[in-house]
């Protein structure tokens, strides 16, 4: 079989960014989130979503050696660390949703409702596709990601339908986020690519499903669904707002700055 | 040490020791993490695991230990495979186990079929208390002290403690 390896790596390293700056910037919160328990299970999901992110980046190095195994050229040998620490913001494929700022705690929590509601019903398609690995992967996340989901969708209903206070700080997260929701569900090149090869990811039903899950929970929290809007892409094909350079010099600095260095 | 008449019911044996480093009652036997013993020759073994979740922190701890423990019996080879399908549920600890969790504090998992799923405000039913017995309990958050863990408070002796999620 044919096999355009190139998607299926640019696939997984898509999948693999999500998680890896999602977690990060889930991480900013460690030591001070508004109560104990939350910045526990802030830095909780972080710490899922940095593991899922490990198991992506560990599968494109097999596959990225191997190609350059196949062609003979000289590489040094990827690794779960060398694509997560020395690659540059052109080259990460993450949407722009997950490498927004943290902001407050209202707009942390809709980040996070919003691309967990997206992970649920990808990883749930996902896991039947034909590439084991991912497929295992994702039964395996999927586990998480549910309660990521269940605990981020509590929070949003809690501060919508709260105080006066804080249905106006979600309100407000919802104009700042809500432009990057489109692009979840536009196919870059490469999700086009893989589709053709087993990992069929039928884009507009997760779409219909994760529109369903926002509907449930915006009117639980008595939040209007938003109009439509201009939606904001890029990400998945490496052109990111100005946020993702700036959490790669925090992420990465230690590695840039003495490399090799083992902690 | 003389490995050639190791059978796999002794490695089985000798991973008893070995324990979770964030629950240390636990085994990684009783945890319901080992899927496998693979014995290739007298010094080369592979031992197959699956992984609680998955940023656990105490995987790569668990992994060394188990590579520390196979060096001492002599292996020379040693692999350790991670088998992320089928993925662990926190049903594949051992009754042994469960018990030892309520020894030491922690209420242990509920059946799986209960809460896994992302439907609002559920929780887990009559979680009991380690300490007092009383299902009189609730949850204080779906996250606690490690991945694994949730944590509650006991309404009548008011202990908080911690309740191993059913995963």
């Amino acid at each position: 079989m044919v096999f355009d390896v190139s998607h299926l790596i640019d696939y997984t390293l898509h999948l693999a960014d999500d998680a890896l700056i999602l977690g990060h910037r889930n991480s900013e919160w460690c030591g001070h989130g508004p109560v104990l328990e939350q910045d526990i299970a802030i830095t909780n999901i972080s710490l899922d979503l940095i593991g899922q992110a490990r198991y992506f980046y560990q599968y494109a190095a097999q596959q990225i050696n191997k190609v350059h195994e196949s062609t003979g050229e000289e590489y040094g040998l990827a690794t779960e660390d060398s694509l997560a620490y020395l690659r540059d913001t052109r080259e990460f494929k993450n949407c722009l949703l997950v490498e927004q700022p943290n902001g407050d705690w209202a707009k942390t929590i809709l980040r996070q409702f919003l691309f967990s509601a997206y992970q649920f019903y990808l990883y749930d398609e996902l896991q039947n596709s034909t590439v084991g690995v991912l497929a295992a992967i994702a039964e395996k996340s999927l586990k998480e990601v549910t309660y990521h989901l269940r605990w981020s969708s509590e929070w949003v209903i809690r501060l919508g339908d709260g105080t006066a206070e804080s249905r106006r700080r979600m309100v407000n997260s919802i104009d700042e986020l809500w432009m990057y929701t489109g692009e979840l569900f536009a196919s870059a090149g490469y999700e086009s690519g893989v589709g053709e090869e087993g990992i069929r990811l039928d884009l507009a039903a997760i779409e219909v499903e994760w529109i369903g899950k926002v509907k449930e929970v915006f009117h639980e929290a008595t939040l209007d669904y938003p109009r439509p809007v201009f939606m904001q892409s890029g990400g998945k094909e490496g052109i990111h707002t100005e946020n993702l350079g700036y959490i790669l010099a925090d992420l990465q600095f230690i590695q840039r700055a003495y490399p090799n260095c083992e902690w | 040490m003389i490995t050639h008449h190791i059978h796999k019911e002794t490695i089985y044996s000798y991973l008893e020791e070995v324990k979770d480093p964030e629950v240390p009652v636990l085994s990684v036997m009783e945890l319901g993490i080992v899927r496998d013993v693979i014995l290739h020759d007298r010094d080369s073994i592979e031992i197959i695991i699956t992984p609680t979740y998955s940023g656990c922190p105490a995987m790569d701890v668990i992994a060394m230990n188990i590579r520390i423990m196979l060096s001492t019996l002599g292996f020379k080879k040693i692999k350790i495979t991670q088998s992320l399908s089928p993925a662990w549920t926190s049903d594949w600890i051992t009754d042994e186990g469960k018990r030892k969790l309520i020894d030491y504090g922690i209420a242990p998992p509920n059946p799986r079929q209960q809460v896994c799923d992302p439907k609002l405000f559920m929780s887990d039913e009559a979680v009991q208390c380690p300490q007092c017995d009383s299902y009189h309990t609730h949850r204080l958050s779906e996250f606690g002290s490690t991945p694994c863990k949730a944590l509650y408070i006991c309404d009548d002796c008011r202990e908080p403690f911690d309740y191993f999620k059913c995963h």
